[in-house]
């Protein structure tokens, strides 16, 4: 190569590199005269620029304008800031809900940033308490930005977002706990602290089960409406579905709709729903008892199924006692083990069948689940049995190889007492 | 004519084996008696918990399966259905552990004996070569009974050979058969298991223990200049030996049944690795220490260092013999047994530490 073409191969690589770190720089950004002059600004003026930063809007493009309106080309307030250009300037509380739905009730335009995102919540929100109540001129009540938060709003997907499932129940509780804000619409405010005494806060919060149920998973997000009593059974079955189905066919649903009394809700409560057990159907405070008396045949059904589940129960876990008793002494009972899960299901399937409350529909797993607890404490009894005749052998073959080893030295004595073991070295 | 064919005794073997002169050469052979000639049984019973690991793993061979889907079931057979299939798995597993333990004991009887000096530096390779294989047997029988915690011990074993350069890709795939721990690496450790190493160990048993016959029992370097009292071999010091043999069978009998070799859980290679996963106590110092070494050290990846390191360390010490002595023939001897008790202390330390943090 002639010093020429090297010097043409440097100036094409440079200009190359040149040319490559310009087209890899991002575009310089669009001009925006709010953010402009906001940033300069302090306190109340200046926040909504520096949240907005984190704003899902401000990643797919929007500016202050595409809400507030106004001309964001303009170098001057007074032309940044024009009614003749559309700017609203401070949006009512009123008004929130129609201007989010702006767009969000666009599917053409949702589908441009998030194809599968619906686009019906203005349509719910009409339908909720929230909603009819701001229509009817009560601008107190929960709109887009009372839950999502404004000029910082986050995809539900993201923790720091106010209605990320582990922080839905707070913002909820933000009004709903507060007494004051409550009173005049004659609304309770102990919701939030019973929900945190229930198995649904349990699951969500310590076990981290973003499925767990959450406000909006029974009253709806922005159709948020309080469950009609009837419904309550229906609300529960989303979940939990053999139990409603179990229910449906018990004679407590005709009675207890009869009544215009809730399903699942009559024994377990609402919000503050604890973790069930085999009390709660006999014995003093159980919830069975409220109603029926014990001699009677409710209260006698409910002692029954309450009789079969213990049983169960305890055959289980006394076969669970011997089973780690046996693994503990290093036992191989692996397979006895596995086969306590289908005994444990037995006990639930019973737990689920105790939902048509009759002692019949309760009896047929739990004679499954003890037939497993009966096989499985026999092989862990086998296990525990083996372990002992190993010991015993172990005894045994411990004491004829120490029988052995003190023949072998008694032959090591009597033959060296004849001859003995270091032989005279030669010369010495 | 018919007479003249029978067998007459012991005559007619020796005839043909030559077993008078087998007789000639072990009523000659003897053992010096010193403070320190415990330290020789050791290496019987090392050889001793070899013929045991043999005679076992014929017995399991009966009925394991080298697959994926058959392994842990086939073990979990010998241990619940097999008559005494536990106590052989468990007197399997428990020999091959003692076996290295009472390995290791040899190892450092001879460097603190100063028996590596010459003329047995082959005998001291071939011993190192020897325990090498029996670190071979513990690392490939662990993946056997394919169950969760030898898997992946296996899969970070097999990765830390990948971390290796130029050839370290190439050993890791060769080792497992493909790119992860898979079936295919259940098939080679099986392989390289029963038919591999008990071949290559066989051979250099015959060629550790010919070197032994050849020169001798050592005698330590303190007692050059005097005569030592000498124990007959046979039947003296073989008897002492046989009781050692049955001493270690009764320790061993007594693991196995008070303490069976666990099965633990299936593995599951779409499941995560458990918390706390470590290899076997034998392979717990180096890899405590790979824990250790930062994930750089200034450009050079960390566990590279830490394999190089346990690379130049391994042959230092295989090279002992050779440098064991100065340009004049002289022994170093401090040298040798300080060497002996840090790598010791290191080995020992290590182990703890890996073990309880």
């Amino acid at each position: 190569m002639t010093r020429n073409q090297s010097g043409t191969g440097f100036m094409a690589c440079m200009a190359c590199l040149v040319l490559g770190c310009a087209s890899a720089s991002p575009a310089a950004p669009a001009k925006d005269s709010c953010v402009e002059c906001h940033s300069n600004m302090e306190g109340a003026l200046r926040a909504p620029v520096t949240d907005y930063a984190n704003d899902v809007h401000s990643r797919h493009g929007f500016s202050c304008a595409d809400c507030h309106g106004g001309d964001r080309n303009a170098d001057d307030p007074e032309g940044a800031m024009s009614p003749a250009k559309g700017f609203k300037g401070h949006i009512t509380r009123a008004a929130v809900p129609a201007l989010c739905a702006h767009c969000h009730s666009d599917a053409t335009l949702m589908h441009r940033f998030k194809p599968q995102q619906r686009v019906d919540q203005l349509a719910l929100y009409l339908t909720s308490v929230h909603g009819k109540r701001l229509a009817a001129g009560d601008t107190a009540v929960a709109n887009c930005v009372d839950c999502h938060s404004v000029h910082n709003i986050r995809e539900v997907k993201d923790p720091l977002s106010p209605v990320y499932p582990l922080k839905l129940p707070e913002t909820c509780a933000r009004c709903h706990a507060n007494a004051v804000h409550m009173a005049p619409y004659k609304i309770e405010s102990n919701q939030f602290a019973e929900y945190r005494t229930s198995v649904h806060w349990e699951a969500l919060s310590k076990r981290g089960d973003l499925s767990a149920p959450n406000c909006a998973s029974c009253h709806g997000n922005h159709g948020a409406t309080p469950p009609q009593v009837a419904s309550a059974a229906e609300v529960c079955g989303t979940c939990h579905v053999l139990f409603e189905e179990m229910y449906n066919k018990s004679p407590h649903q005709p009675a207890f709709a009869a009544m215009g009394a809730g399903g699942c809700t009559i024994c377990h409560g609402n919000h503050g729903i604890r973790k069930p057990g085999i009390a709660m159907l006999a014995g003093a405070g159980s919830v069975c008892g409220q109603c029926h008396d014990a001699t009677s045949a409710g209260g006698a059904a409910a002692t029954q199924m309450a009789g079969l589940l213990t049983k169960l129960d305890n055959a289980l876990t006394q076969s669970d006692a011997i089973l780690n008793r046996a693994r503990d002494s290093g036992m191989e009972v692996s397979e006895p083990i596995l086969r306590q899960m289908e005994g444990r299901e037995a006990l639930v399937k019973a737990r689920v069948a105790m939902h048509a409350f009759q002692a019949a529909a309760v009896a047929k797993p739990v004679a499954e689940g003890l037939a497993v607890a009966a096989d499985t404490r026999r092989a862990g009894e086998r296990a525990l049995q083996d372990r002992n005749g190993r010991r015993v052998g172990l005894a045994l073959s411990l004491v004829t190889i120490l029988v052995t080893m003190a023949g072998l030295w008694m032959a090591i004595r009597s033959l060296e007492s004849k001859a003995p073991a270091v032989p005279k070295p030669a010369g010495r | 004519m018919a007479s003249a064919l029978r067998p007459k005794g012991l005559g007619w073997l020796d005839e043909r084996l030559g077993l008078s002169a087998l007789r000639e050469f072990t009523a000659h052979k003897t053992v010096p008696l010193h403070s320190a000639t415990v330290w020789y049984y050791f290496g019987g019973i090392t050889l001793f918990l070899f013929t045991i690991q043999v005679l076992t793993g014929v017995l399991l061979l009966l009925y394991y399966r080298p697959s994926p889907t058959e392994a842990y079931e086939s073990v979990q057979f010998i241990m619940t259905r097999v008559q005494f299939g536990w106590l052989v798995r468990s007197i399997h597993s428990w020999s091959a552990n003692l076996m290295i333990l009472t390995a290791f004991i040899h190892m450092f009887s001879v460097v603190f004996l100063h028996s590596y000096r010459r003329p047995r530096e082959v005998t001291w390779l071939s011993g190192l070569v020897l325990l090498g294989l029996a670190l071979g047997f513990g690392f490939s029988g662990y993946l056997l009974p394919w169950n969760k915690v030898s898997y992946f011990a296996t899969k970070v074993g097999t990765d830390m050979a990948a971390t290796v350069p130029v050839a370290g890709h190439q050993v890791a795939r060769f080792l497992r058969g493909g790119a992860d721990v898979g079936g295919a690496t259940l098939t080679r450790f099986f392989g390289f298991h029963v038919a591999v190493l008990p071949g290559l160990t066989t051979l250099l048993l015959v060629v550790h223990l010919g070197l032994v016959q050849r020169h001798g029992m050592s005698s330590p370097p303190w007692s050059e200049g005097r005569k030592l009292d000498q124990m007959r071999f046979f039947p003296n010091f073989f008897l002492r030996e046989l009781m050692a043999w049955y001493a270690a069978l009764a320790v061993l009998g007594s693991l196995a049944a008070l303490f069976p070799w666990e099965l633990g859980e299936k593995a599951d290679p779409f499941a995560p690795a458990p918390a706390g996963i470590r290899p076997e106590w034998y392979f717990l110092a180096p890899f405590y220490t790979l824990k250790l070494i930062p994930s750089h050290v200034w450009r050079i990846e960390g566990e590279l260092l830490g394999l190089m390191g346990f690379a130049l360390l391994a042959a230092w010490w295989v090279l002992l013999p050779f440098w064991a002595s100065d340009s004049r023939g002289t022994l170093r001897t401090r040298w040798v047994t300080g060497a002996g008790v840090a790598l010791m202390a290191y080995l020992v330390t290590f182990s703890l530490l890996g073990y309880f943090r």
